[in-house]
């Protein structure tokens, strides 16, 4: 019984690599913007549709594909946050909640019409049923493994770029005071459209684990979002590392609850959510 | 002095046209076939949740994505209370909306710990986790719903023409009752605080609005009319069933096209956006995923050229509210 909890504990830890990987873009955007993209999830999925037309239309390997796919996404966020995003920033919080929203339901919508209402899973070869053997039945997959790794290291990268880089000082000077940075010379719609693009990235990344790892179809993006929006308030906002620490409450939270009943996972997760923030409002790493 | 006069036919004609339109309303049971006057049905309760969205967004700055909780809450509450409690039908439409005004209360812990944007996505998870939650009710049908029993459905009407007439009088009784609330509202001295607090939130906090009790006052104010809209789209639809009954596209999605296009802060807005949503529902119903598409894009479009929606750019022609719920400064 104890291996067994143990077991899923680990699973859930793993899952929330995933959940992480999703979260810390939308941690981006809401530590350097100040704003939640709500089609967050569905550009997350975008991208996901686009690796499956290039991986089964053209016979692309995945990691090619995301290879192409990334600087695409980088652009994407870049004209994102330039030329839609940046006119309504400045204004109330009703407007990017309602063109994100609007984006959202657009993306969601396209994709129904362009790709069908099937749930769709792009093969991921061998990797996808390996698995790591630790006794006490206890298994690790090497790809929820490869998943962890991989949020773990994004995470200490964006958190070395915005800390350690010229470019993340600019962009943390731009967010901390837009008016004084652009007296002292930063072009702050330029340097948050980079942001953007760097979130852009990340949803490359995820798009890229997520459609190996779990079914999508063109409406998953909205629960997308909700585990990453969950993921970042629980660590507190703008905190990288705490977004991180979010995803893996609301991983092993899902884990745990699918042991009582395949339909408690989702609930399990909203319902530790909400018990951790009221408990702790501010998240467990607030800046 | 004769440029006033000039334009002032404009409200007039306005105030004309929705005085039509309320005599239409009254006489739809006479007018329309039973097919016509559901679909009228429908769309009174989009205007009451619209009234509320638009209540919520566009004064109480809560912008909320999670409307369709307190809807669903309202239908399962309805079935609930009718057929498992054994309620009179007739009564049990106001305890669904009392029941929705129940939920409302420990939502407020969650929805005004967060701001702003984080709002809009709070709600959104507590509106999942009342429809994740109302799924696991063996009672309810768990995952798959269930349908009114016959009786009950009989108790409105013994044939679907007395049925359906007498749906409609109640949620023609709920959208008046709803709108002249919220008008009533809107002209007590809270909405005058709500009025300052769309202008600009912190000179309302300033001069001593009571900006948290005001948006309190619009949190508890809206969930009720939205469980009553709620029974009365169960008596419609026959059936609750967790995505049904608590549907985002419906109850949330609809509404914030509704509104951002009708004219978000306005009186006017919901119900031009009712108008404007009806007439695209109907030619562009053809067109499947694209009418949405349609939708989003118009919305985003008018967030960017007119935030205040089509009644903003009538605004400007027309020198006044149709439905004025502003006082008129006195006169010296």
């Amino acid at each position: 019984m104890a291996g067994a909890l143990a077991n899923q504990i680990i699973q859930g830890i793993l899952l929330g690599g995933l959940y992480a990987l999703f979260a810390v873009g939308l941690s981006l955007s809401v530590g350097i913007m100040r704003f939640v993209n709500i089609a967050h999830g569905d550009l997350i999925v975008l991208v996901s549709f686009v690796l499956l037309s290039l991986t089964s239309k053209l016979g692309l390997p995945l990691v090619l594909a995301t290879a192409i796919v990334l600087p695409i996404t980088f652009g994407g966020g870049y004209l994102l946050q330039r030329l839609l995003l940046q006119r309504v920033l400045g204004q109330s919080v009703l407007a990017i909640v309602l063109v994100t929203f609007g984006l959202s339901v657009i993306v969601q919508n396209a994709l129904q019409g362009t790709y069908g209402a099937d749930t769709r899973l792009i093969p991921g070869g061998d990797i996808v049923t390996a698995t790591i053997h630790l006794g006490g039945g206890i298994n690790i997959g090497v790809l929820p493994l490869t998943i962890f790794m991989s949020a773990v290291a994004l995470v200490f990268a964006l958190d070395r770029l915005l800390y350690r880089t010229r470019l993340g000082a600019r962009i943390r000077a731009v967010s901390d005071n837009v008016a004084s940075a652009n007296l002292v010379g930063l072009k702050s719609a330029h340097i948050y459209a980079v942001a953007m693009g760097i979130v852009g990235v990340t949803m490359g990344i995820s798009a890229a684990f997520m459609a190996v790892s779990t079914n999508f179809d063109p409406t998953s993006g909205p629960s997308r979002l909700l585990v990453a929006f969950e993921a970042v308030v629980l660590g507190g906002l703008g905190s990288l590392w705490g977004t991180l620490a979010g995803g893996i409450i609301v991983g092993v939270a899902q884990s745990i609850g699918a042991q009582f009943d395949a339909g408690w996972q989702l609930l399990a997760g909203h319902l530790v959510f909400l018990a951790v923030f009221l408990l702790r409002p501010q998240g467990l790493f607030p800046k | 002095m004769t440029s006033l006069t000039g334009k002032l036919p404009l409200v007039a004609i306005g105030r004309g046209l929705l005085g039509l339109l309320l005599a239409m309303l009254f006489a739809a049971p006479w007018i329309f076939d039973p097919a016509e006057l559901q679909i009228l049905t429908e769309l009174l309760c989009l205007l009451v949740l619209a009234v509320m969205w638009n209540l919520l967004a566009g004064y109480a700055d809560i912008v909320t994505i999670g409307q369709h909780g307190f809807v669903g809450i309202g239908c399962y509450a309805f079935y609930g209370f009718v057929v498992l409690a054994g309620v009179d039908p007739y009564l049990a439409i106001p305890l669904a909306g009392l029941t929705s005004l129940a939920f409302a209360i420990p939502s407020m812990v969650v929805v005004f710990r967060l701001r702003a944007a984080y709002l809009a996505v709070g709600t959104w998870v507590l509106a999942e986790v009342m429809m994740l939650g109302a799924g696991k009710i063996n009672a309810f049908g768990a995952g798959l719903g269930v349908s009114l029993p016959v009786s009950v459905v009989r108790a409105f009407g013994g044939n679907i023409v007395e049925r359906f007439t007498t749906i409609y009088w109640m949620s023609l009784a709920l959208a008046l009752v709803a709108m002249g609330a919220t008008y009533a509202l809107m002209r007590s001295s809270t909405g005058i605080g709500l009025t300052a607090m769309r202008d600009d939130e912190e000179a309302a906090g300033t001069v001593g609005v009571n900006l948290f009790r005001a948006r309190v006052a619009c949190f508890l104010w809206a969930a009720p009319f939205l469980g009553l809209a709620g029974a009365l789209i169960t008596l419609q639809k026959l059936r609750v069933a967790p995505a049904a009954s608590f549907s985002i596209i419906d109850w949330t999605v609809y509404i914030i096209f509704i509104v951002i296009i009708g004219g978000v802060g306005s009186f006017e807005g919901p119900i031009i956006g009712t108008l404007v949503f009806f007439l695209i529902r109907e030619y562009l119903q053809g067109w499947g995923v694209w009418h949405f598409i349609v939708l989003g894009a118009v919305s985003i479009a008018m967030v960017l050229i007119e935030p205040r929606g089509i009644w903003g750019l009538l605004r400007r022609i027309v020198p006044g509210d149709l439905i004025p719920v502003s006082h008129k400064p006195p006169r010296r």
